[in-house]
C-alpha cells in the first residue's frame, strides 16, 4: 500500500472503529437503562435540592442556568465512570486493543456516546429550569442553548472519556475523577452558565452576549478532542 | 541489611554544601525581611509578606514547568528513564508545598491590607486551580500499579495540566471582566521599591530557588530508594516463592 | 497589633511547612535506606 492508500485506510478504520464503540456504548446504555432510570432521576433531585437550599424564587430565577450546569457537571461524573466500568468489567478493553483497533477510534466513539447521553441529559435539566425555576426561553436564545449545548457536551465528553481512560481500572477511581475532572472542565461551567444566562435572558442579559462564550466552549472542545484522540492510546498501552 | 541507623541516606558532598547555604540565605532573608527592611509606604509592614509569598509563588510555577518538561522527557522514547519520573513526582510535591504556602500568606496579606481573606480575581482563582489539579496529580502518582503505568498516567496528566492552565486562567479572567467592583488594583507588586525592598525579594527568590533544588533532590532520590525497595520487594517474593516450592 | 501577627505567622508558616516536609523526606528515606545498601545508590 503507499502512503495515501494507508492514511485514507487507517482514518477508515479509525473511523469504523468510532463508530462500533459508539453503537456498543449505546446499545449498552438502551439495555441497562442506566442514564435514564439512575442518572436523569440523580439531577432532578438535584434541582430539587438546589430550591430547598437556596428557598427564594428570585435567586433559584437569577441562578437556574449555573444550577443547570451543575447538575449537569456532577451527574456527567457518573456516566463517565459508568462509560468505563463497562470497559474494565471484563477486560474488555484489554482485549479490544490487542484487536489493534486504533485508539483514537476508541477515543472518539466513546466521547461520542458520552455526548450524546449528556445532550439528553441536558435537554432534560434545561426543560426542569424553565419549569421549577420559571426561567424563560425566546427563540433566538433557543438556538443560542442548543449551540452552548453541543458545544458544551462535546467537550466535557472528550475531558471525560480521556481522564475516565486514564483512571480507568485503578483502585479508588471513583473519588479520584471528580477531582481530575472538575478543574478541568471550569471554563465549561464558566462559558455554559454565561451564554445560557443570555440564552435565558436573567439579569437582562441581552441574548446576543451570549455568543462569544460559545467561543470559548468550542475552543474548549476543539483543543480537548484533538488532545484527547493523540493521548488516549498511550494511556491504555498499559 | 544493616541495623544501624543511618543519619545521611540521600546526601551527597553537594546537598550538604547547598543546605548549608541555604539555611544562611533563609536566616539572612528573615532577619532582612521581618526587622531591618523599612515598611511599605502604601501597604505598611504587610509587605514583609510578600518576601515568602511571591518567591513562593514563583517558585511553584518553575516547579511545575519542571514537573511538565520532565514528564515530556519521560514519553520521549529516546529518552525514557524512570529518573524522569522521580524528578517529575518530586517536582510537583515540592510545588505543591510552595503553591499551599503561597495561597496561605496571600490570604494572610489579604487579610491585612483588604479586609478579607480570599477575593475572586483572576489570578488568585487560577492559582487555587493549579493547586487542586496538581493535588490531583499527586493523587494519581499514588494509584499503584507498574513504575512504568505510574509514569506513564502522571506524565500524560502533566502534560494536560500545561495545557488546561492557559484554558482555566483566560476564561477565569473573562469571567472576572464581568466583575468589575471584585477586581481590587494591581496585588501590591506595582510599588515603587525602596533599594532594600528589592533586595529582599530577589533574596526570597534565590532562598526559595536554593530550597526548591535541595528538596527535589533529596525526594528524587527518596523516590529512587523507594522504587528500588519495590522491585526487590517483589523479587524477594518470589525467591520466598520459589523456595518454597523447592523444599 | 494584630497585623504584626500575621506577619509573623506567614514566616511561620513558610518555614514551618518547609520543615515539615522536609523531616517527612528524611524520615521516609532513613527508613528505605536501611534496606538498600550504600552500593547500590546511584549517587554514592
Amino acid at each position: 500500500m503507499n502512503d495515501s492508500n494507508r492514511s485514507l485506510a487507517s482514518f477508515a478504520s479509525t473511523w469504523s472503529t468510532a463508530r462500533s464503540m459508539l453503537g456498543k456504548d449505546l446499545l449498552i446504555e438502551r439495555r441497562g437503562r442506566v442514564l435514564t432510570n439512575q442518572v436523569l432521576p440523580f439531577a432532578l433531585i438535584v434541582m430539587v435540592m438546589f430550591a430547598f437550599a437556596l428557598d427564594s424564587d428570585a435567586v433559584l430565577e437569577r441562578v437556574a442556568p449555573g444550577l443547570v450546569w451543575l447538575a449537569t457537571l456532577f451527574s456527567t461524573l457518573f456516566i463517565i465512570a459508568r462509560s468505563f466500568a463497562v470497559e474494565t468489567a471484563d477486560g474488555a478493553l484489554d482485549q479490544l486493543r490487542t484487536t489493534g483497533a486504533p485508539p483514537a477510534g476508541i477515543f472518539l466513539g466513546k466521547a461520542l456516546a458520552l455526548m450524546i447521553q449528556l445532550l439528553a441529559l441536558v435537554v432534560v435539566l434545561i426543560v426542569a429550569a424553565v419549569v421549577l425555576y420559571r426561567a424563560d426561553l425566546s427563540w433566538e436564545g433557543g438556538v443560542l442553548l442548543v449551540t452552548t449545548a453541543l458545544a458544551a457536551t462535546s467537550g466535557l465528553a472528550a475531558v471525560g472519556t480521556l481522564y475516565g481512560g486514564l483512571s480507568a481500572g485503578a483502585k479508588g477511581r471513583e473519588t479520584l475523577l471528580p477531582l481530575l475532572v472538575l478543574p478541568v472542565v471550569a471554563p465549561v461551567l464558566i462559558g455554559a452558565t454565561r451564554a445560557t444566562e443570555s440564552a435565558f435572558g436573567t439579569n437582562g442579559i441581552a441574548v446576543g452576549e451570549g455568543w462569544p462564550w460559545l467561543g470559548l466552549l468550542a475552543v474548549f472542545a476543539v483543543m480537548f478532542s484533538v488532545t484527547g484522540a493523540i493521548a488516549f492510546g498511550s494511556l491504555l498501552d498499559d | 541489611m544493616t541495623t544501624t541507623a543511618e543519619r545521611n541516606v540521600t546526601g551527597t558532598a553537594f546537598t550538604r554544601g547547598l543546605g548549608v547555604v541555604t539555611i544562611a540565605g533563609i536566616v539572612l532573608l528573615v532577619i532582612l525581611g521581618l526587622f531591618v527592611s523599612p515598611a511599605d509606604v502604601n501597604q505598611g509592614e504587610s509587605v514583609r509578606i510578600m518576601y515568602a509569598h511571591v518567591p513562593g509563588a514563583w517558585l511553584a510555577y518553575l516547579a511545575f514547568i519542571v514537573t511538565a518538561v520532565s514528564s515530556a522527557a519521560y514519553l520521549w522514547p529516546r529518552t525514557r528513564s524512570l529518573t524522569w519520573d522521580r524528578i517529575a513526582g518530586a517536582s510537583a510535591e515540592v510545588g505543591v508545598l510552595f503553591m499551599a504556602i503561597s495561597l496561605i500568606t496571600g490570604s494572610l496579606w489579604g487579610r491585612i491590607t483588604w479586609g478579607t481573606y480570599w477575593t475572586w480575581d483572576a489570578r488568585l482563582t487560577t492559582t487555587a486551580f493549579l493547586f487542586v489539579t496538581y493535588v490531583g496529580y499527586l493523587a494519581v502518582r499514588g494509584l499503584g500499579g507498574s513504575h512504568q503505568q505510574r509514569a506513564k498516567r502522571s506524565a500524560v496528566l502533566a502534560l494536560l495540566a500545561v495545557l488546561e492552565i492557559p484554558l482555566v486562567h483566560f476564561s477565569v479572567e473573562l469571567w472576572n471582566t464581568l466583575h468589575q467592583e471584585a477586581s481590587v488594583a494591581g496585588r501590591g507588586t506595582d510599588v515603587t521599591m525602596d533599594g532594600l525592598m528589592l533586595f529582599c525579594l530577589f533574596l526570597g527568590v534565590i532562598v526559595f530557588t536554593l530550597m526548591y533544588v535541595w528538596l527535589v533532590l533529596h525526594r528524587q532520590r527518596a523516590l529512587h530508594l523507594q522504587d528500588m525497595l519495590d522491585d526487590t520487594g517483589l523479587d524477594a517474593a518470589l525467591a520466598a516463592r520459589r523456595a518454597e516450592a523447592n523444599v | 497589633m494584630d497585623d504584626l501577627g500575621f506577619i509573623a505567622g506567614s514566616y511561620v508558616v513558610t518555614f514551618g511547612a518547609i520543615l515539615v516536609y522536609v523531616v517527612s523526606v528524611v524520615r521516609r528515606s532513613r527508613r528505605a535506606g536501611r534496606d538498600v545498601p550504600r552500593s547500590e545508590r546511584p549517587w554514592t
